[in-house]
C-alpha cells in the first residue's frame, strides 16, 4: 500500500491507495485516556470517572480472559476442541464493555466475546461444550443476561434491535430512576458490518430509536480480509449515514471503552436511542484454530500491535501509581492458574452427549413421527449392544 | 493423461481451466483471494488471473450472489464460492427468486450462466453452521441444476461443464472428501453433468446415493458382497435433474431400491427419488423404497455426529430390511 498523503498528526485522516488504485481514507483517530506505555491522557469529550479498584477489576477480567483464550487454544490444538475463535489482543474492548453493563442490560454477543461471558457470570466449562462439541449453546442465557453465541455473521445485530424494542414496550427504558432502566449492548464484528442484517439493524435501531449500543470490534481482519474490502471509509462513520451517533475508541484501552460504552449505555438507558462504537483493536491470534495468518498478513503489523497490548498498559499504570502491588498481581496470577487448571481438567471430563435428547429439542413437545424416529434409533443401538453384549458400537 | 490428486487439487485445477478457457469466467468470494478460501480450492487462482477475476468480496453473501448476477447480465460466468453451507442463506432470496428465474421471468431471453460452489455436509467435527446438507431447498427450486461430485475426476470435470452451463448450477462439494486422492484423466470428461454414474453392478437391491455418501455407500457395497450380497451403487452425480433412466433402470432389475444422503430425512431428496421409483418401477417393487439419512433435528453437535449421520452399518442394516421383504 502506497501512502500518498499523512499529515504530521498522527491521530489525523490519511488516504491510503491500494495496489489496485482505490483510495481508502484511513485514519487512526480514537478516544484514548491510558497509552501504550500507560500512562493517562486527557481527552476532550470523554472521561474515567471510575477509581483504581475499577480498574484493577478490569485488569483481573482482562488477565482472566486471557488465560482461558489461552488454555482454550492449547485444548483445541491438542485436539480436544473441535475449534476456538481466540480473544487474545482483544480483552479491552470486551471487558470495558463488559464493565459498562448495568442491571437490565442485555448482551448479545458474537462468538468472541469469551471475557465478557465471564464477567456475566457464564461457566467457561460451559462455553467450552459448544467449541468441543458436547453440545449446542449451554448457558443460561436468561439468567446471565448474555446470549447464545451466533455463528452466522451480524444475524444478531437485529436481534438485538428486536430485544431492545420489547424493552421499548416494557417500559424499561427512560423511566426517571436509572435502576429502572435497561439497554441491549450487541457485539459484532467489522466484517459482518457488511451484511445486509447489520444495515437492515441500523435502519430499524434509527427509525424506532431503540435502545440498542452497536458494539463493533474493528480488529482490523475479517479472517483473511483486511477492513478496506468492507469499508472505505473508518468504519464509526458509517453509522452517521443511518442516523446513528458513533465514536470510535482504542479498542486497546481498557479506560476509554468503558467511558464511552457507558456514555452509550446511559443515552440508551434514558431513551435517547442507539448509538454505534467501533473499538479500535486487533486480532492478535488466528481468525481460528484452522486460520493460518501468514498467507495474508504480515508479521510487522502483528508485532505493532503487539507493542500496544491492552493488558500490560494497565499493569504498569497501576503498578506506576502504587494502586495494586506485586503480591496482589502474582494473586492475580495464582487465579488465572486455577482457571486455567479448571478450563484444561473440566473440558476433558465434559459429558458425552447423547443424540436421543436431541430429538426432544427439536419441538415444544415431540411430534409422535419424530418419536417414533427417536424410538427406532434406539432400537437400532440396542440392537449393537444385544450382538456385542458391551453397549453401544 | 492421467493424475492423481485430492478433489480439493481437482477442483482448484478445473477452476483454473475453466478461467483460461474464457475471459467471461470469474470468481468471488469471502477470502478465496490470498488465502485461497478457507478450504484453498483457489488456491494461487488471484495471483495467477488477478483480483479482477478472482474477487475477494465483502462479507455479505446476498451482495456476492446478488452482484454475480448482474454481472451475469454483462455477459459474465461468475462462480461464486460459498464459505460453508450454513452461509448460503442469506444468498436464497437471490437465488430462489431471481437466479433461478431469470430465464422464465424474461420470457426465455435472458440466461443465468452462473456457479455457485458450496461446500457442504457433516463429519469434519465442526461446530454449528458448518455441516449442512442444504441440497433439498435447491432441488425444490425449478430452474436449479443442482450437482455434487464424489471424485476428483468428477469434481475436475463437472466443475468446467458447470461454469459451461447456461442454467444456474448449485455446485456442492462434499468436504468431508476433500483431502481424498483419486486418478483424473485430464484429457476428456467421462459423462455429461446431468448424467448418473452405476458405481459398482449388482443385482439384489441397488444404493442411491451422491457426494459425501457414494463412497460410504461402495464400502457398505463390499461388505454386503462378502455376504454374498450383490448390491449396486448409483452416485447420482446431478440431483436436479435427476437422471431418471439410470435409476429406473437399476431398481427395474434389482427390484429393491434404498436411497442414502445425510441431510434429514423429512422432505428430502431420498423423498423425491422413492417418489419417482414407485411411479416409474410399482411393479417390479420387491420391497418399498427405504431411506438412510440423517435424522429430523437441526445438525447435532459434532460430537454426536457419527450417530446422526448415515455409516456402514446403517446402511447395512437397511439392505437387510429390504431383502428381507
Ligand atoms: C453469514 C456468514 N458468512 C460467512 C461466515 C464465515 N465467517 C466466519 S467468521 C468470518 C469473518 C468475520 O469477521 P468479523 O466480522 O470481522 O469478525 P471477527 O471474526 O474478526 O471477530 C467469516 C467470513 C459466517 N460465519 N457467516
Ligand atoms: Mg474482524
Amino acid at each position: 500500500m502506497v501512502v500518498v498523503t499523512t499529515s504530521t498528526d498522527p491521530n489525523a485522516s490519511e488516504t491510503v491507495v491500494t495496489p489496485g488504485g482505490t483510495r481508502i481514507e484511513r485514519s487512526e483517530e480514537f478516544i484514548q485516556l491510558l497509552t501504550p506505555t500507560g500512562e493517562r491522557v486527557e481527552d476532550e469529550t470523554f472521561s474515567f470517572t471510575h477509581d483504581d479498584a475499577t480498574i484493577a477489576a478490569n485488569l483481573r477480567h482482562m488477565v482472566l480472559g486471557r488465560r482461558l483464550d489461552t488454555e482454550a487454544t492449547a485444548l483445541q490444538r491438542k485436539g480436544q476442541l473441535g475449534l476456538w475463535a481466540p480473544s487474545l489482543g482483544q480483552e479491552a474492548a470486551q471487558v470495558g464493555s463488559g464493565a459498562a453493563i448495568a442491571g437490565l442490560d442485555e448482551v448479545i454477543p458474537s462468538y468472541r466475546e469469551h471475557a465478557v461471558a465471564l464477567m456475566r457470570g457464564v461457566d467457561p466449562l460451559d462455553l467450552l461444550k459448544t467449541f468441543r462439541g458436547t453440545a449446542m449453546v449451554d448457558w443460561d442465557s436468561v439468567a446471565t443476561r448474555f446470549h447464545l453465541y451466533s455463528f452466522v455473521i451480524g444475524t444478531q445485530a437485529l436481534h438485538a434491535v428486536g430485544y431492545a424494542m420489547g424493552m421499548q414496550r416494557d417500559g424499561v427504558v427512560g423511566n426517571p430512576d436509572p435502576a429502572d432502566n435497561g439497554a441491549v449492548l450487541v457485539y459484532f464484528g467489522d466484517g459482518a458490518t457488511s451484511q445486509g442484517d447489520v444495515s437492515e439493524a441500523l435502519v430499524f435501531a434509527a427509525s424506532y430509536q431503540t435502545p440498542t449500543v452497536f458494539f463493533v470490534q474493528n480488529n482490523q481482519w475479517a479472517i483473511s480480509e483486511p477492513i478496506e474490502i468492507q469499508s472505505r471509509i473508518p468504519l464509526y462513520r458509517r453509522a452517521t449515514g443511518f442516523g446513528i451517533p458513533s465514536v470510535r475508541v482504542d479498542g486497546n484501552d481498557v479506560l476509554a471503552v468503558q467511558s464511552v460504552t457507558e456514555w452509550a449505555l446511559d443515552r440508551a438507558r434514558r431513551g435517547d436511542g442507539p448509538t454505534f462504537i467501533e473499538a479500535f483493536t486487533y486480532r492478535m491470534g488466528a481468525h481460528t484454530t484452522s486460520d493460518d495468518p501468514t498467507k495474508y498478513r504480515r508479521r510487522e503489523e502483528e508485532a505493532a500491535w503487539r507493542a500496544k497490548d491492552p493488558i500490560e498498559r494497565v499493569r504498569t499504570y497501576l503498578l506506576g501509581r502504587g494502586a495494586v502491588d506485586q503480591a496482589w498481581l502474582d494473586e492475580l496470577d495464582a487465579e488465572a492458574e486455577a482457571l486455567g487448571v479448571r478450563v484444561r481438567e473440566g473440558a476433558l471430563a465434559l459429558p458425552e452427549p447423547r443424540l436421543e435428547d436431541y430429538w426432544a429439542l427439536t419441538y415444544a413437545s415431540l411430534p409422535p413421527a419424530l418419536a417414533a424416529q427417536r424410538d427406532a434409533y434406539l432400537a437400532y443401538e440396542a440392537s449393537f449392544e444385544d450382538a456385542d453384549g458391551e453397549g453401544g458400537r | 493423461m492421467s493424475e492423481t490428486m485430492t478433489m480439493a487439487k481437482a477442483l482448484n485445477a478445473g477452476l483454473r481451466r475453466a478461467l483460461e478457457a474464457d475471459p467471461k469466467v470469474l470468481l468471488a468470494g469471502e477470502d478465496i483471494g490470498k488465502l485461497g478460501g478457507v478450504f484453498r480450492i483457489t488456491e494461487h487462482l488471484q495471483r495467477d488471473f488477478g483480483a479482477d477475476r478472482v474477487i475477494d468480496s465483502p462479507l455479505a453473501e446476498s451482495g456476492i450472489v446478488g452482484t454475480s448476477l448482474g454481472l451475469a447480465l454483462r455477459g459474465y460466468r461468475p462462480v461464486v464460492e460459498i464459505q460453508f453451507d450454513g452461509f448460503v442463506w442469506p444468498a436464497f432470496d437471490q437465488i430462489t427468486s431471481q437466479v433461478s428465474r431469470m430465464r422464465f421471468r424474461s420470457m426465455g431471453r435472458l440466461s443465468m450462466p452462473m456457479v455457485i460452489r458450496i461446500p457442504f455436509g457433516g463429519a469434519i467435527g465442526a461446530i454449528e453452521h458448518h455441516s449442512e446438507s442444504p441440497e433439498a431447498y435447491f432441488t425444490h427450486t425449478p430452474g436449479l441444476v443442482v450437482v455434487s461430485p464424489s471424485t476428483p475426476l468428477d469434481a475436475y470435470w463437472m466443475i468446467q461443464q458447470a461454469v459451461a452451463s447456461d442454467d444456474p448450477v448449485v455446485f456442492l462439494e462434499p468436504k468431508r472428501r476433500y483431502h481424498e486422492k483419486g486418478e483424473v484423466d485430464l484429457t476428456e470428461p467421462p459423462l455429461p453433468l446431468d448424467a448418473a454414474r452405476v458405481v459398482l453392478q449388482g443385482s439384489d437391491a441397488t444404493l442411491l446415493t451422491y457426494g459425501p455418501m457414494v463412497k460410504t455407500c461402495v464400502e457398505a457395497a463390499l461388505a454386503a458382497s462378502g455376504e454374498g450380497r450383490s448390491i449396486e451403487v448409483i452416485d447420482l452425480r446431478s440431483l436436479s435433474p435427476l437422471d431418471e433412466a439410470t435409476i429406473v433402470a437399476s431398481v427395474e432389475r434389482t427390484g429393491r431400491a434404498i436411497v442414502v444422503h445425510e441431510a434429514a430425512r423429512s422432505g428430502g431428496l431420498g423423498a423425491e427419488i422413492a417418489a419417482r421409483i414407485q411411479e416409474s418401477c410399482f411393479y417390479a417393487l420387491e420391497a418399498p423404497v427405504l431411506r438412510v439419512t440423517g435424522y429430523d433435528m437441526p445438525y447435532p453437535p459434532s460430537r454426536v455426529e457419527a450417530q446422526y449421520l448415515p455409516d456402514l452399518d446403517r446402511i447395512l442394516d437397511a439392505v437387510d430390511r429390504s431383502l428381507a421383504h
